[in-house]
């Protein structure tokens, strides 16, 4: 028989250190997947972010570096430009690039640097255990917000999709999630057309990511991606905010 | 003709994988890995269809699908 189904090649044989039901794992198979299906396996430097995600390099099997918190865009855009012929992409979570990396991602957009981005957006700060982070939604509970998020105290939840789009630097902007087959399925062609457009040289590509973090969240990982489902997905809807000419990729 | 293996020493027992097969044969088994984890398991190997969704859910890589080449 022959295996259909197998770890990517990208993907070194070692056991992930995220906790059970952690979707962090299918992101990093897609993105090695994407990477295997492109051919660019020799090609790739990834920038891992702080956070969950800080070891990306014991299982990415290419080159990785580690940026300061929030500035794997900054380095990544360091090294395109150094290194021009290669596919660069930043790996960050919700805190990173979305709070300490504001900045930088944003105007790595605003210049159109030929960078891929992979938000991925859990609502919470997951390696430090579970504080407020600026995407956590309204009356959602974390260590920092007991009673539950607040707009008069803690503001509003960020949009990192709907803030890129008016931006003529970015070329391609998605949402997607992977809380259920169908939607990893959605998001690995997302994945794949964002790193078609940085191949191309066509512009900034950013892919958020629908995450759960079922240890901070406090559910288990199956009411975890139920809760992703009915709160996360009407608050932040999936889709191509932002796509290149059509025929272009 | 299908089968999907688990590799039970990876399994972190998330049960994510038992809620989406669709023919409802992934169940958890009442033994624990080395980790501690009640780990994934199939029940009845014969009725797998090689679809492979239990494996594309999987955040640890647990699952391996192999099927029957098609005859051409």
């Amino acid at each position: 028989m022959k295996k259909v189904f197998t770890r990517p090649r990208s993907l070194k044989d070692v056991p992930f250190h995220y906790c059970p039901g952690c979707t962090h794992g299918v992101a990093h198979r897609l993105v090695a997947e994407v990477i295997d299906e492109l051919g660019i396996q020799d090609n790739v430097i990834g920038n891992a972010p702080v956070g969950c995600a800080v070891f990306t390099m014991d299982y990415f099997d290419f080159d990785m570096i580690s940026a300061a918190h929030g500035r794997a865009p900054a380095v990544a855009t360091g090294v395109k430009r150094v290194l021009p012929d290669r596919v660069v992409f930043t790996y960050q979570g919700d805190g990173d690039l979305a709070a300490i990396g504001t900045g930088e991602f944003i105007h790595a957009a605003v210049r159109g640097e030929k960078i891929t981005c992979i938000f991925i957006n859990n609502a919470v700060y997951g390696m430090t255990g579970g504080q407020m982070a600026p995407t956590t939604l309204l009356g959602q509970k974390t260590k920092t917000t007991p009673y539950g998020r607040d707009s008069e105290v803690n503001g509003y939840p960020i949009k990192v999709c709907e803030m890129l789009t008016p931006l003529d630097g970015a070329a391609y902007v998605a949402r997607v999630a992977v809380h259920s087959p169908k939607a990893i399925i959605q998001a690995k062609k997302a994945l794949k057309k964002a790193f078609q457009v940085q191949i191309n040289g066509l512009g900034f590509s950013l892919v958020e990511i629908l995450s759960t973090c079922p240890t901070n969240w406090g559910l288990t990982p199956l009411e975890a991606v139920k809760w992703l489902d009915e709160n996360m997905i009407p608050y932040f809807p999936l889709g191509e905010y932002k796509v290149p000419p059509a025929g272009v990729i | 003709m299908a089968r999907v293996v688990f590799l039970v020493e990876r399994c972190k027992g998330c049960q994510l994988c038992t809620a989406v097969c669709p023919k409802g044969i992934v169940v958890m088994s009442d033994s624990t890995n080395e980790m501690g984890y009640h780990p994934a398991s199939v029940s009845e190997q014969n009725k797998c269809t090689g679809c492979g969704i239990c494996a594309l859910v999987c955040p640890d890589m647990v699952i391996e699908v192999e099927r029957e080449e098609k005859a051409v």
